[in-house]
């Protein structure tokens, strides 16, 4: 366990950015590219400051955040609970599991038109929009989490005589508990990634991806770079925070059912 | 005899086939015809080859499996379904790795008509019947194979069953161990007086054990032999009596070689499909 405490945070991870920062302000200070798409690391931070400073950023990352946290939470609960239906019954495999194989293979984005004549632009529609992104690995990966549970653990509490709710409740979900934190910690980039995507496509209000869009529609490189920072970095917090749960939650499991749920 | 023939296990007549109708009936005999009473207290071995049905039989006991011909009753009981009167420890100690020693041992008695007091005094007890105390709270990972074994023996015997069944429980264990734990087994039994079955591929383990041997015959499923041990405990696996025992029941493997030999395509695939019982078919359905 301590191993992977320090594997958590490897300096050796930084020298990539750095040599890419240390790079770009060598080409910008050796004046190497005179052009508008290529801004100093100096204008980008100046950008920040002032972003920063006016409100902008906390206004469009916390109309962002709000989104994805809503899309999320929305979609995660749906995720689980057709997981769990898909998993557990056999008539609800029969019913709905093919529908719902079809259902993953849609892109995604192919669902934005509809969305967009159903919902709006408006925050309605971006929820929706990312509850899908984040139902479909929840519900994909609780369903094969509890189609994984070995039938030797279900023989067990057979022989003590565990009712179905209790096999489902102390055997089945313990059992398909790192496959399900998977299916939630992808749930979690994905909306996260979908939140860009929605705010790109379904152009309405304001959010990190409104600032992407402004700065690109200003030819302000400086706000787009930022942005994409400011993107980079909210996901790098997400992911680090859903990995850090994982790890307090399954922390207690030996090395080989934890690997399930990383891989 | 008529009440007291009720009394202990009553095997009669038991058959069982794998692959219902499939294709062209091509069904697979795993037991044939066993029959075999065991009395109360009474510690039973049963050896044979891979393949012999052994396990088959014992989980047919254990009620895991109910289809099957012929009569199986406990105490006069038909055994229909699983029951807490008959604990069983698999040879994988299929511990639920979420849980601690304890917690392992308690989750037997969920189900036991006990207050949560009783229930923690009859886990303490347990844990410190097999030797555990200091271990209450290790995850399965972190015991040795022995030690998740008699975690596994105590959660089978939790429940103070009438009948404990052991499917190769030392199989995977290595020797010295297998021998401290057979000695602790024997103890055990001693204690608790409840009726053992043991099945086992091990001749050695099943003499030193048992108050008698079934051999069993492979291809179908079939007993053999049923040899009395008649030597006091502990005993001792240089005795004379004990080697020469050892000798008889070895030899009834070695005659017929030629079936283990000649049964080449058919046979690897037969044992495997031993190995994974119609449990997978067992689902939360509805």
């Amino acid at each position: 366990m301590n191993r992977s405490i320090k594997a958590a945070f490897d300096w050796r991870g930084l020298v990539l950015p750095l040599a890419a920062f240390a790079l770009w302000w060598l080409i910008s200070a050796l004046h190497l590219v005179k052009s508008g798409l290529l801004v100093s690391p100096v204008d980008v931070a100046h950008t920040a400051w002032q972003q920063a400073k006016s409100g902008a950023l906390l206004r469009a990352l916390s109309a962002s955040l709000a989104r994805e946290a809503s899309g999320f939470l929305l979609g995660s609960a749906a995720g689980l609970l057709l997981g769990a239906a898909l998993g557990f019954s056999r008539i609800a495999r029969r019913v709905i599991g093919p529908t719902f194989d079809t259902f993953k293979q849609i892109s995604l984005f192919a669902w934005i038109p509809l969305i967009s004549v159903w919902f709006g632009l408006g925050d309605v529609a971006k929820v929706v929009f990312l509850s899908l992104a984040a139902l479909l690995p929840v519900a994909a990966h609780t369903c094969d989490g509890i189609h994984a549970v070995p039938p030797r653990y279900v023989e067990v509490a057979r022989a003590f005589r565990y009712s179905r709710l209790q096999m489902a409740r102390y055997v089945i979900l313990p059992a398909a508990l790192p496959s399900i934190f998977t299916g939630i910690y992808l749930a979690l980039i994905y909306s996260w990634l979908a939140t860009l995507g929605a705010e790109y496509l379904l152009v309405a209000g304001s959010g990190i991806g409104n600032t992407l869009i402004d700065g690109s529609e200003q030819f302000r490189m400086d706000l787009v770079l930022f942005g994409i920072i400011v993107v980079g970095l909210t996901g790098w917090v997400l992911s680090a925070l859903a990995r850090g749960v994982e790890r307090r939650v399954l922390a207690r499991r030996p090395r080989a059912s934890r690997e399930r749920a990383v891989a | 005899m008529t009440t007291t023939v009720t009394e202990g296990i009553r095997i009669r007549g038991v058959s069982k086939r794998y692959g219902q109708q499939n294709d062209d009936g091509g069904t697979l005999l795993v037991l044939d015809d066993i029959s075999l009473d065991i009395a109360p207290g009474e510690f039973v071995s049963v050896v044979g080859a891979s393949g012999c049905g052994k396990s088959t039989l014992l989980r047919l006991i254990a009620g895991l499996d109910t289809d099957y011909r012929g009569e199986i009753s406990v105490d006069g009981e038909r055994v229909r379904d699983t029951s807490l009167e008959r604990g069983i420890v698999f040879q994988d100690h299929r511990l639920f790795p979420w849980l601690t020693a304890s917690q392992n041992i308690l989750a037997a008695l969920r189900n036991a008509p006990l207050k949560p007091k009783q229930k923690r005094d009859a886990v303490a007890e347990h844990v410190a019947l097999v030797g555990l105390e200091g271990f209450e709270d290790a995850y399965p990972h972190q015991l040795s194979g022995g030690m998740a074994q008699r975690v596994a023996i105590a959660r089978g015997l939790v429940n103070r069953p009438r009948v404990l069944l052991l499917d190769e429980p030392f199989g995977a264990l290595d020797a010295l161990t297998r021998a401290r734990l057979q000695n602790e087994l024997q103890r055990i039994w001693e204690r608790e007086r409840i009726t053992m079955m043991l099945v086992t591929h091990d001749v050695d383990e099943a003499i030193y054990l048992g108050d008698r041997v079934v051999t069993m015959a492979p291809r179908p499923g079939r007993v053999k032999r049923i040899a009395p041990v008649d030597l006091s405990r502990p005993r001792e696996r240089s005795d004379p009596r004990f080697v020469q025992l050892r000798e008889r029941i070895l030899a009834d493997f070695s005659e017929e070689p030629a079936r283990d030999g000649n049964d080449a395509p058919g046979g690897g695939h037969h044992t495997s499909a031993r190995q994974e019982p119609p449990v997978t078919e067992w689902r939360l359905a509805w």
